[in-house]
């Protein structure tokens, strides 16, 4: 029962960055219907440009946080002006395979610029570990944990509550609906960007803090896995894509914690291919019927 | 008010419309009617620059706006109610009624709005919190209809109001439409029903093909054989 506790507890500081990331695949497919292959890569340059701040310019946890946020969101802005605008009426496999270009060119151009090898990730907050009698739970997690709690607290205020979220829930709902009020739908797109890549960044600085080590192609394995928690709590779905993330970080904890952790890669894929399979709209989706 | 210059319109290699002519006088209802895939849906669409035409000049209020942006085209007075009414589900009615109002900065003003439209439909007014994907097909017409007047529109354009919905509720919207023109509202209406739509409007086109074959005054394209004949039953 210890054991299954503590398990959970490491699964929902994993979770909560899978979240996080996963949020971003989310928002875009939303509205584009673009799986961005490339968000993997942003999380990734996040957690290079907290490496910079921390190490090299000596900043606390939090302004390393909203740099990494804020150059994510202009590099996510960027691609999505140079890469994917000029598709928009282009297939969608052709943004697709652009998508993937883009992942790769981010990946190579940040082994150009810092180099392969693997870099240990600064310490930012004294690691204190609590106890409570076997369990034990340390400040990173709970820097992590709530840290993720602020970020989706504040993005459901944004996309509840303001003028700008709301504009982009109707272009996703119908984006053609969404134009004839007068909706710029080019800057929703940006702004959406913009949204989903700030998380990416500070998902990045987070997981620097959790492994403890980055590299260039960090972005790989858990831009995968937060976008089958996407997947699996519902593509375009919002709270899907927490539910997902959460649920994905407490399967691969608790398989490492009881089976084996070679395996717990294989399980989170066989996931994917269960639910593509059994409920292709995930978790929280609704098989839409077209009213007419 | 809007004057619609041989306007020629394709979706891809298909001709959707053929130098298609018509204007809309200020504070009148035009009517245009014609069959499914006559064209209608995708004047419209033109006119809101959904999509662009070929060829052809649309004038409104004596400028070109054929080459304008659907935003800029919204700011200067059109909105349209499209077919199918395309309602945000997953927003609440009254969200719905914002988004109507997405341009506009004067917030007193859009509360007054938001009055009027609750006023003319007390339902949404109840509903106001509700998913507007759980409203029936009138409701959400209403929403449609409710959001479009949101931005106080001078020229309101309705794209087969009368679809899928029950005839109490055609009479209904229809009676509705009539109040909106009669407080100064510029109405451009399309439909299939050609008999709900001829008998509110002062002006009338018929469509076939993509091309007007017939005009008139509301009365005299209902009293006409060929009319009669293709779209009423008679």
């Amino acid at each position: 029962m210890e054991n299954f506790i503590q398990q959970l507890i490491n699964g929902l500081s994993l979770g909560s960055i899978y979240a996080l990331i996963a949020l971003g695949y989310t928002m875009v497919y939303g509205i584009i219907k673009l799986i961005n292959f490339a968000h993997g890569e942003i999380y990734m340059v996040g957690a290079f440009i907290g490496y910079a701040t921390i190490h090299t310019f000596q900043l606390g946890l939090i302004p390393s946080l909203i740099i990494s946020m804020g150059f994510c969101a202009l590099l996510g802005a960027l691609i999505e002006r140079v890469a994917y605008k000029p598709l928009r009426k282009a297939t969608r496999v052709a943004a697709l395979i652009t998508a993937i270009g883009v992942s790769f060119l981010l990946q190579n151009v940040m082994i150009y610029i810092v180099g392969p090898q693997v870099r240990a990730f600064p310490q930012v907050i004294e690691n204190k570990v609590y106890s409570v009698g076997n369990i034990q739970i340390n400040q990173t997690q709970i820097t992590i944990f709530l840290t993720t709690i602020i970020l989706m607290v504040a993005l459901q205020f944004i996309v509840k509550q303001t003028k700008m979220g709301k504009a982009m829930r109707a272009v996703s709902t119908d984006a053609d609906a969404a134009r004839l009020m007068g909706i710029n739908v080019d800057n929703v797109i940006s702004f959406t960007f913009i949204l989903g890549s700030s998380l990416a960044g500070a998902a990045g600085v987070l997981v620097g803090m959790y492994y403890n080590s980055i590299d260039p192609l960090m972005g790989v394995a858990p831009g995968l896995k937060a976008f089958i928690a996407a997947v699996l709590g519902g593509i375009g779905i919002i709270p899907g894509a927490l539910v997902g993330g959460f649920a994905i970080g407490i399967i691969e904890t608790l398989i490492s914690g009881y089976g084996s952790s070679l395996i717990k890669d294989a399980v989170v894929y066989l996931i994917l291919i269960i639910i593509l399979i059994v409920k292709p709209t995930g978790l929280l989706g609704k098989n839409k019927k077209e009213k007419v | 008010m809007l004057e619609v210059k041989k306007l020629t319109v394709h979706y891809g290699i298909i001709q959707a419309t053929k130098e298609v002519s018509f204007q809309v006088k200020e504070g009148e209802i035009v009517s245009l009617i014609g069959a499914n895939g006559a064209g209608k849906s995708t004047i419209l669409k033109a006119i809101s620059g959904l999509h662009r035409a070929t060829s052809g000049e649309i004038l409104y209020q004596g400028k070109p706006i054929q080459n304008e942006s659907t935003k800029k085209i919204v700011q200067l007075g059109i909105s349209q109610v499209p077919e199918g009414r395309h309602v945000f589900g997953g927003m609440t009615v009254l969200e719905n009624l914002e988004m109507g109002a997405f341009l506009r900065k004067d917030k007193t003003e859009i509360q007054k709005d938001l009055k009027m439209v609750f006023d003319r439909f007390p339902i949404l007014e109840e509903r106001k919190k509700q998913d507007t994907a759980t409203l029936s097909g009138g409701e959400q017409q209403m929403v449609a209809l409710g959001r479009a007047l949101m931005s106080r529109p001078k020229l309101l354009l309705l794209d087969e109001p009368s679809m899928g919905l029950a005839p109490i509720f055609i009479k209904e919207i229809f009676a509705i439409i009539k109040m909106i023109n009669a407080q100064g509202t510029t109405v451009l209406l399309i439909e299939q029903n050609a008999k709900v739509a001829l008998e509110i409007a002062q002006q009338g086109y018929v469509l076939e093909t993509g091309r007007v074959v017939q005009s008139g005054t509301g009365k005299e394209l209902l009293a006409s054989d060929d009319v009669q004949k293709a779209y009423l039953g008679g």
